[in-house]
């Protein structure tokens, strides 16, 4: 399958989808790492002024007890306070709903917030739980060994999607 | 030490025994979680689900306020259950041995031991004596190690001097009977610290101490010149009846961690102290209460790496099948 993406225009939906959400003290979430990245970009788009949240779900996954930490965790960074906020919950791909199950999960350890949509760059089939992108910059339907992944270009910063085939 | 004890088939952390056979990767593993795990001690839920489900056994057979109470609240808050034994008063006083001891905890499904025992030696026993599952954490054993606090005065270091590839550490006092001392050289040797000083009376230093890659001081002025980090260690008051130090008085003279002393170190030196600290001892007050003393940070410092160390260990832990437990010991 040779597709490309045209990550800028899913942004500009996604960006466009989100603006009339804004009124209720919004605060932008982004999961790493390639959630932050995407945040980064609608964040930048909106115009939002205070900074992004980041979170590593790595302390509430819920294949801990099987696979184990990954040692690369890095720091869930929520400098204020998600109390009564509506929080956007930003990650790259939308896949088991696993990971922002976990993702809620932590919010949660850090107050209660008033709302929280989801907003993913890919949303993609093999949802495991009843967790679903409220915006989504496009909708893809893969086959059980396809997996897709975002990427960025640590020379300019620029993002790219690449689909990859497990061998069967 | 056979290396399986340390690590399992997949190469990760099995039990946490020595520093001795770390390697460097996952020493800074440790540190690197144990960074993350500062922010979640920071906010107004500082727990985490990770251990959900887990039994930890703090098992003391040596007294310890502050290593206990740390392992205690680090497995609190990776929300595992905590039981803290002191066995030196209950079983082992009715005769049971050691393994029936650990033989009926297993039995009760404990996960994770932490243990701290005054023989060299026991936490590697025990280990030896564990089913596949279960897992061990060194709080302490002997003169041999305690591995946690390496870690965290590693941690600690690195959180004030960011690099270990360029600093001067001396570390002063009863360097003969420390395993704080050799679990921390042993540390800062895999670290890459180019320039390690042990100082202290030569009753008090281990003849062939240079083998563990330090240098030697008598003379607490040359020691410090110029480090960047000066760890002091507790005198054990027992010491006195030994005659291996004179007098108290002596010994802070020759020996006590004063400001006058510590102008020949940097003048951004930082001043560490495993605890407990004998003040006018090995330490004046005036530096132990000084903005160079890091002696507090070390034990906040200490239940995030303790998380993190429980974590790593923990983790995939719980796949494949449980094995039976083994079957010793009796009624109590």
């Amino acid at each position: 399958m040779n597709t490309t993406f045209d990550i800028d225009s899913m942004l500009d939906t996604m960006a466009g989808a989100l603006r009339p959400r804004l009124d209720h003290n919004p605060l932008m979430i982004g999961i790493h790492t390639g959630g932050v990245w995407v945040a980064e970009q609608l964040h930048r788009r909106l115009g939002l002024t205070e900074p992004l949240g980041t979170l590593d779900i790595s302390f509430y996954r819920d294949d801990f007890s099987r696979i184990g930490m990954n040692p690369q965790v890095r720091t869930s960074d929520l400098s204020t306070s998600v109390e009564g906020r509506h929080i956007i919950l930003v990650d790259d791909v939308l896949h088991t709903g696993r990971t922002i199950r976990a993702a809620m999960n932590e919010i949660f350890d850090y107050g209660r917030p008033d709302a929280i949509i989801l907003a993913c760059l890919i949303e993609r089939n093999g949802h495991e739980l009843p967790i679903r992108a409220d915006v989504a910059g496009q909708s893809l339907t893969l086959r059980p060994n396809q997996h897709i992944k975002l990427v960025r270009n640590e020379k300019d910063g620029t993002l790219a999607l690449t689909l990859q085939e497990a061998n069967e | 030490m056979t290396d399986d004890l340390l690590y399992d088939e997949h190469g990760r952390l099995r039990h946490l025994l020595t520093i001795e056979g770390l390697k460097r990767q996952t020493i800074l593993d440790i540190l690197d979680t144990a960074q993350s795990f500062i922010a979640v001690g920071e906010r107004e839920i500082k727990k985490v689900p990770l251990l959900r489900g887990k039994t930890v056994v703090n098992l003391f057979f040596e007294a310890s306020t502050r290593t206990r109470t740390t392992f205690e609240i680090a497995a609190k808050r990776l929300s595992a259950d905590v039981i803290n034994l002191n066995p030196s008063v209950s079983s082992t006083k009715k005769g049971e041995t050691l393994l029936d001891t650990i033989g009926n905890l297993e039995a009760m499904h404990t996960d994770l031991f932490v243990v701290r025992h005054a023989n060299s030696g026991t936490a590697y026993m025990i280990a030896k004596h564990l089913p596949d599952h279960v897992r061990l954490v060194n709080a302490g054993d002997g003169r041999h190690a305690h591995p946690t606090q390496a870690l965290l005065d590693s941690f600690t270091i690195r959180q004030y001097k960011h690099d270990f590839t360029d600093l001067k550490v001396a570390i002063v006092g009863d360097i003969l009977h420390s395993r704080v001392a050799r679990s921390l050289i042993h540390a800062l040797n895999i670290l890459g610290v180019p320039d390690i000083r042990v100082i202290g009376p030569k009753t008090l230093l281990p003849v062939d101490v240079e083998r563990l890659g330090v240098s030697k001081h008598y003379d607490m002025y040359a020691g410090l010149d110029d480090v960047d980090v000066v760890v002091m260690l507790r005198l054990q008051r027992e010491r006195m009846q030994g005659a291996l130090i004179p007098s108290e008085q002596e010994y802070f003279n020759l020996y006590g961690l004063t400001e006058e002393k510590l102008a020949m170190a940097k003048s951004d030196a930082i001043v560490m102290h495993p605890g407990p600290m004998n003040r006018g001892l090995e330490i004046d007050s005036k530096v132990a209460d000084s903005d160079r003393s890091v002696i507090l940070p070390q034990v906040t410092n200490g239940i995030a790496v303790r998380m993190a160390v429980m974590a790593l260990i923990m983790g995939g832990q719980g796949q494949g099948n449980r094995p039976n437990v083994r079957s010793t010991g009796g009624e109590s």
